[in-house]
């Protein structure tokens, strides 16, 4: 039994961990995407389908879903990126096993519907690029955003490796300063940013898909309350008129 | 027939009729509508209390339809949220007016609690008014603490966890107790459940009941005004207050202006910032309740961070859970701790005026600082302001008996 006393040290003891995260941590770059970006959001699903989805799920997303919000056609959709699945309305499954994952990496990678919305996507458009080379890491990198991360860094040969420079700042101890470019990948370094950038547009659309729904909807909703409120204030003033 | 329509009274005939000689249908709209008059110079203070009926509205419709499709289950709930955000016919667009019908209810009633502070609305004749307001105002803390936890999010989850262990707090039975309110050692499926049941019956009934309890009572004794003045001691030869309208059609039609201006500020959050920056949905609640992992900061939501910030802002855990059950408890007593002879800040001196703000200032300083960690500087700010929320309520005694007060004219203030 968790008792009163001993959770709140549990999460006295945690407020620090993440604390000396944070000090290692570095600052998070702005991904700067559009998820109105209906081609940027088609390469990301190609990048996620093609390099997330081996290992990750999104077991709230339907194939026919992104379809609809993709402008795609149900055969495209079918030809270009269910690797995994037979039916259109099913819904994104990770190729490998969950047990497995949990076996060889520590623990099951987590489930990607909603990983933007809960870290936010300059938190995963960093992450992606933060990677850095760690001989003491049982998958070799490390990460400045996500120190001791389980993940492997899955698209090294598109980024390339680097190291990372850490500088002793005062007062605040060992603070991430750069990344140097140990071996270049198959893409520069700009396009791998943009490349990065779709991928987390598209997890920033499956975390919310009916995000441009609701705000199309709004602006027709604030419309119609515009007039109505036009209205009602005439219908006062008339009604209002003998107070005195 | 004929011998019973002679016992009933003055004739009428057709429908109406037949309905009003078995329901005091016309009676009851004529009391609390059609006759019931109130003052004319109302101002935007006067609208909190409308609107929190229709977010009430809002909250018990939407409700109905995401109860139809949550699944109250441990293993289910994360997932049938994200079901009815995804998969059901405009399910999206129903959660949303209820997590952010949520927030808004909060803000709704906290203004419209302000405003009777303002103009002295608890003061006599209204005491019991305003004890079953905060009654209400427990039940809705109640019901939304409950609503919190159905999502099973993490923050569902730890912010549960983290309020229910402070009836551990209390000695002897505290542990016991905690055991009893989650029905397990840990928050589990048994809690979700329990939870579920108090939230979508238990806990609304209770609700609609108090608001009945509420309207019935301010209705009897009327409503107050910007100028404390009780309209009654002024009717004219009809019996009509001199400064009242009746609330149908004068109100009404006030009121809709006010709700549909209210309504768009309601869509404009709802509809491009359900979140509203991480205040009215937390980024953490968009990961599954996980049992083994703590979020990195545990904070209540923000309507439950003034009193969140009392609690730590006491090194001891058990005076700490006193003093916060004390801050929410204390307005309860403002009918007696107000001693001034006027209602309305209009004619009150400078001291109410000045301990007024300081409370408004020391309660929106609370809510920041209970969404900030608990370290250096904001446990003495914590400490500070504490001091300064009790202080309003604690030295009302005093500082009312002594403020100047000014002269109260006999007839209420109104610019056509």
């Amino acid at each position: 039994m968790l008792k009163a006393g001993r959770l709140i040290a549990v999460l006295m003891t945690l407020g620090l961990h993440s604390a000396s995260f944070a000090a290692g941590g570095a600052k998070l770059e702005p991904a700067g995407n559009d998820v109105d970006n209906v081609v940027s959001l088609q390469r990301g699903a190609r990048n996620f389908m093609n390099y997330c989805s081996g290992c990750h799920s999104a077991r709230y997303v339907r194939f026919n879903n992104v379809a609809r919000g993709l402008g795609l056609s149900e055969d495209q959709v079918i030809e270009n990126l269910m690797f995994n699945a037979e039916k259109t309305f099913e819904t994104i499954r990770a190729a490998m096993p969950a047990e497995d994952a949990a076996r060889w990496f520590g623990q099951a990678p987590p489930d990607l519907s909603l990983m933007a919305r809960a870290r936010g996507t300059d938190y995963v458009y960093s992450f992606l690029k933060g990677f850095y080379i760690d001989p003491d890491s049982p998958t070799g990198v490390d990460n400045v955003i996500l120190a001791g991360t389980s993940m492997p860094h899955v698209l090294w040969e598109l980024q390339g490796l680097q190291t990372a420079e850490f500088t002793n700042v005062e007062q605040q101890g060992v603070v991430f300063d750069r990344f140097e470019l140990f071996s270049p990948g198959a893409l520069s370094p700009e396009e791998y940013d943009s490349f990065v950038r779709d991928t987390v547009n598209f997890m920033e659309y499956i975390a919310e898909p009916v995000r441009s729904t609701r705000r199309k909807l709004g602006v027709w909703v604030l419309m119609f309350l515009t007039v109505f409120l036009v209205i009602a204030s005439m219908l006062k003033k008339q009604i209002w008129k003998d107070v005195t | 027939m004929a011998r019973i329509e002679s016992e009933i009274g003055t004739p009428k005939g057709g429908f109406m009729k037949w309905i009003d000689d078995r329901f005091p249908f016309t009676e009851t709209l004529k009391a609390h509508a059609t006759e019931y008059y109130a003052s004319k110079n109302f101002n935007i203070w006067y609208i909190f209390g409308v609107l929190a009926t229709v977010v009430l509205v809002i909250q018990l419709l939407t409700g109905i339809f995401l109860t139809m499709n949550y699944k109250p289950s441990a293993a289910e709930a994360f997932a049938s949220v994200e079901y009815i955000m995804r998969d059901v016919e405009w399910g999206w667009l129903i959660r949303y007016m209820h997590s952010t019908g949520a927030s808004f209810f909060f803000i709704v009633v906290y203004l419209h609690m302000f405003r009777a502070m303002l103009y002295g609305s608890y003061k006599k004749p209204r005491e019991l008014i305003w004890i079953i307001g905060m009654l209400i105002f427990f039940v809705l803390m109640a019901e939304a603490f409950a609503g919190y936890l159905l999502p099973w999010g993490q923050m569902s989850y730890w912010g549960a966890q983290v309020i229910i262990s402070l009836f551990g707090a209390i000695p002897f039975v505290g542990e016991t107790l905690v055991e009893y309110i989650r029905g397990d050692y840990s928050i589990s499926d048994i809690t979700l459940n329990r939870f579920f049941a108090l939230h979508v019956i238990a806990l609304p009934l209770a609700l609609v009941a108090l608001v009945f309890v509420h309207i019935v009572a301010l209705h009897h004794v009327g409503s107050n005004n910007p100028d404390g003045i009780e309209i009654k001691n002024h009717k004219g030869p009809d019996g009509i207050p001199l400064d009242g309208v009746a609330f149908h059609p004068y109100h009404t039609s006030k009121d809709l202006v006010y709700i549909i201006a209210f309504l768009m500020i309601f869509s404009f959050v709802m509809f491009f910032a359900p979140e509203m920056g991480g205040y009215f949905l937390e980024h953490a609640n968009f990961e599954p309740a996980n049992t083994m992992a703590t979020p990195e900061h545990i904070a209540p939501v923000w309507y439950f961070t003034p009193f969140y910030a009392i609690l730590r802002a006491v090194p001891n855990k058990l005076w700490g859970a006193i003093l916060m059950a004390a801050a929410v408890l204390l307005p309860l007593f403002l009918p007696w701790l107000d001693r001034s002879r006027v209602k309305s800040i209009r004619y009150r001196g400078w001291i109410y005026k000045t301990a007024l703000a300081v409370f408004a200032v020391s309660f929106l300083v609370l809510g920041w600082l209970g969404v900030q960690p608990a370290e250096g500087v904001y446990v003495m700010m914590a400490r500070i302001f504490s001091v300064l929320y009790f202080g309003f309520f604690l030295l009302m005694p005093y500082y009312t008996a002594i403020d100047k007060t000014k002269p109260v004219p006999d007839r209420v203030v109104y610019h056509a």
